[in-house]
């Protein structure tokens, strides 16, 4: 017994990522979306055609990452004109800053310039969360959690996921905000004490994603709160919401 | 099926799955029949109902009804017609089996249809928040809901299943808000209400608990906040690509599982055959994400009895499973990779070494910690006996996939109706009685054992140079045809259905997650429980809370 115990400890050995700021996930990996300028305008035809989402649209073309399910049809019908690069870091703190025009190609940053002061000076040091599924497929929750895990352990920089809106300093929302959940969201969010956060962790929370135009959601709330941070992702993985919410709060 | 000997009109029986049929070849019976053979077959604790739904076609409501041996490979479909306007008034099922409860409630949300003598006619999944009266505040109103629930109480624990006794139906949906919760009076009987939202980072669903102490009396589960009308989407986007990535997202935990059991449906009716390399590719995408969830579900149990060592080497090596997966087709849960008629991602050599070089890695790792979780005295004691649903309760409730076979019911589509390279292999099922959390527990080891064999003979077997092709979204389907497709997703069985329409569109959509009778173990499980014991029975099941509300 004691020697089983000991060898699952050395086996285990160390699990977390050392440097979630310089982690990088392997090549294959569905981030960052690149588009190509040799694209053709019959294969930016098809790209917008077989987009399942509308995520990609013409004049000018561009990629809206807040729709894009990452399915990566585009790629394989454009013989890889519009290619998706593993860089993680996907999130961004203006909607505009999701949108991926012909030839651009760097990492996607927040704008410091627009976050509030008191977000910085607040939650700076620590944060906590509140997360509310409103809709959500349970991928996007299962990768939250595993922001807490041994692997990724967010708990480092202090973040944590709270079991209170009380004890929150902010929201995180997953899904497309189905009607059922459409008022316990409001009375969450109005729960949780101001200075206050909202962010919106996968494309099915910033845009509705596949669900968009289901009469079945209540997208409402998302015009009456301004989201401080939007994660991209289907769902986003760990790393794209750690190093989200650390460019947001101004961490190293 | 000896026991069609005596029928009037011949059956519909199949042994394939997934199977199409035109709609003027399903049989159609006038409803006193209907209820009869439905009687005559689940009389055999064998056979249980795979789907039981409506369809509108133009005047007329057309009731599927497909029950499934667990024995053989048989799969029966039967049908009657109402007249769609005025809904109809029928005799009700659940008087003779109470696993169509659930079936009969969803029919009579979705299409008005009363159902005489249905003990238990409550909403599934409607907008029952609308009326401004929210959960949080619907407290105060509970007791008022009246309609015979105070009597319903004593013999709730008596009763198997609990529903032959309550005595109440709503005549509308109206009169369900605030939502009618049962209540048990009596000296010392408090409620407790959770949810929707829970104290942790998972889905919304919403729980009261009528108690004596800190014992459970009864639990009533109302779930229907992730509805986010995911059938009549299917319906809607026309794009091969658009229902595949709605598939995928119907539970995200089973991307992979609900993704075949849609393919092979639209496979089925679009005649595409998949080669046996695409298969083989899916069945081990499948069994990953089993595996991947097993070992989660191993640490998310050490966690709730606050055994943080089996929790954190369980959560590493879930870690691994997921991300080779990833490193196959570039997403941790397996999205992207199952498609119809081909797949993106052909499985090379170079992957298939990676898998069995990491499958190894976890298997050995995997088997020591649970070496070590199954021998702890601390850890057996919080796990056995607790949440015991027995064989008997299981089959009554229609119980499917690991909430069945943890209670000696074997109940497995990879076995009794094979799909994809299941056909090609004798699937074995594991079975243990025991229907306690120690059993759920067990049962997730042993399978994924299983798993990782029947991983390495696939990978071992098959020639994965060869045959493989893009996938296919350019598919058409045959007019006016019912077909359905079963799958075996790490929860269990999964059913998607489909009715064409003339022109050979999609006209219904039909979604059935094994969640939808399992949620019934759950809230058997707890009676008798302290209510501390609830969170280890909830995750014991691990339930879809999006795949039950769709």
């Amino acid at each position: 017994m004691a020697l089983n115990f000991i060898s699952i400890f050395r086996r285990h050995g160390r699990q977390y990522v050392k440097d979630l700021r310089k982690a990088v996930i392997p090549e294959g990996f569905r981030g960052r979306p690149v588009i190509s300028m040799e694209i053709t305008p019959a294969e930016e035809k098809v790209a917008e055609m077989l987009c399942p989402t509308g995520a990609i649209t013409s004049g000018p073309f561009r990629l809206d990452l807040g729709k894009c399910e990452f399915c990566m049809e585009c790629c394989f019908a454009t013989a890889g004109k519009i290619r998706f690069t593993n860089d993680h870091r996907l999130a961004a703190n203006l909607r505009e800053g999701l949108l991926i025009r012909k030839g651009e190609d760097k990492t996607i940053r927040i704008n410091p310039e627009l976050v509030g002061k008191e977000i910085r000076s607040f939650f700076g040091h620590a944060l906590r969360l509140r997360q509310v599924s409103a809709g959500g497929d349970n991928s996007a929750e299962l990768e939250l959690n595993a922001c807490g895990n041994v692997n990724f352990d967010m708990g480092r920089y202090g973040i944590e996921f709270v079991a209170s809106p009380r004890h929150a300093d902010g929201l995180v929302i997953t899904g497309p905000i189905s009607g059922n959940m459409a008022e316990a969201l409001q009375i969450c969010y109005d729960a949780v004490p101001t200075p206050k956060i909202v962010i919106l962790a996968g494309t099915a929370a910033i845009s509705g994603g596949i669900f968009e135009n289901s009469p079945d959601l209540i997208r409402s709330f998302i015009g009456t709160v301004k989201p401080d941070l939007y994660v991209p992702g289907n769902p986003p993985h760990p790393l794209t919401f750690i190093n989200g919410v650390l460019d947001l709060t101004g961490r190293k | 099926m000896t026991l069609f000997h005596h029928f009037t009109i011949s059956p519909f029986m199949v042994t394939s799955n997934p199977f199409v049929v035109p709609l003027a070849d399903v049989p159609v019976l006038a409803y006193p029949e209907f209820v009869n053979k439905i009687k005559e077959l689940t009389a055999d604790e064998r056979c249980h109902c795979v789907t039981y739904h409506a369809v509108p076609l133009g005047a007329v409501l057309k009731f599927f009804c497909c029950i499934a041996s667990d024995h053989n490979h048989g799969l029966i479909l039967l049908s009657h017609e109402q007249q769609a306007t005025p809904p109809p008034s029928l005799e009700s099922l659940t008087l003779h089996h109470p696993s169509f409860h659930m079936y009969e409630r969803e029919i009579s949300e979705q299409w008005g249809v009363q159902f005489e003598g249905h003990p238990w006619m409550k909403p599934v999944r409607s907008h029952f928040m609308d009326a401004g009266c929210g959960m949080q505040d619907a407290g105060c109103g509970m007791q008022d809901a009246g309609c015979g629930m105070q009597d319903a109480g004593c013999g709730m624990q008596d009763a198997g299943c609990g529903m032959q006794d309550a005595g109440y139906r709503m005549q509308d949906l109206a009169s369900c808000v605030p939502y009618p919760f049962y209540s048990i009076e009596g000296e010392g009987i408090h409620e407790v209400g959770v949810g929707p939202i829970h104290a942790g980072v998972i889905e919304p669903g919403y729980f009261r608990f009528c108690c004596k102490g800190e014992k459970v009396l009864h639990l009533e589960i109302q779930l229907g906040f992730q509805h986010k009308g995911i059938e009549k989407l299917f319906i809607v986007k026309r794009s091969g690509i658009q229902r595949a990535v709605l598939a995928e997202s119907i539970a995200g935990d089973t991307a992979v599982g609900h993704s075949i059991a849609h393919v092979q449906l639209m496979e089925a009716l679009a005649g595409i055959r998949p080669s046996e390399t695409l298969q083989a590719e899916r069945i081990i995408a499948l069994e990953m994400e089993r595996i991947a969830v097993h070992i989660g579900d191993t640490a998310a149990l050490c966690t709730d009895i606050a055994y943080q060592f089996g929790q954190v080497v369980n959560e590493a090596l879930r870690t691994i499973v997921i991300n080779t997966t990833q490193s196959w087709c570039g997403n941790r849960f397996g999205k992207g990779l199952i498609r119809t008629g081909g797949s993106h991602y052909p499985l090379t050599r170079e992957l298939a070494d990676l898998y069995l070089a990491n499958l190894k890695e976890v298997e050995e790792r995997y088997n020591q910690i649970t070496r070590e979780i199954f021998t702890n005295p601390s850890v057996l004691s919080r796990f056995e006996g607790i949440g015991k649903v027995s064989a008997h309760q299981a089959g009554l409730i229609g119980a499917v996939g690991m909430a069945a076979r943890s209670s000696g019911v074997k109940r497995d589509i990879r076995s009794s109706h094979p799909f994809q390279a299941f056909s090609k292999i004798n699937y074995e099922p594991v079975t243990l009685h025991q229907g306690d959390v120690w059993a759920r527990a067990m049962l997730r080891k042993l399978e994924v054992e299983k798993s990782l064999q029947l991983i390495r003979d696939l990978i071992r077997g098959t020639d994965f140079q060869n045959n493989h092709t893009a996938p296919q979204y350019d598919y058409t389907l045959p007019v006016s045809s019912f077909a359905l497709s079963l799958a075996e997703g790490w929860r269990g069985e999964i059913m998607h259905s489909a009715v064409t329409d003339e022109e050979g569109n999609i006209l219904h959509y039909k979604v059935k997650d094994p969640s939808f009778h399992n949620w019934m173990a759950l809230a058997l499980a707890v009676r008798n429980q302290e209510i501390s014991d609830f969170p280890l029975c909830n995750k014991s099941y691990n339930l879809s809370y999006c795949g039950n509300d769709l």
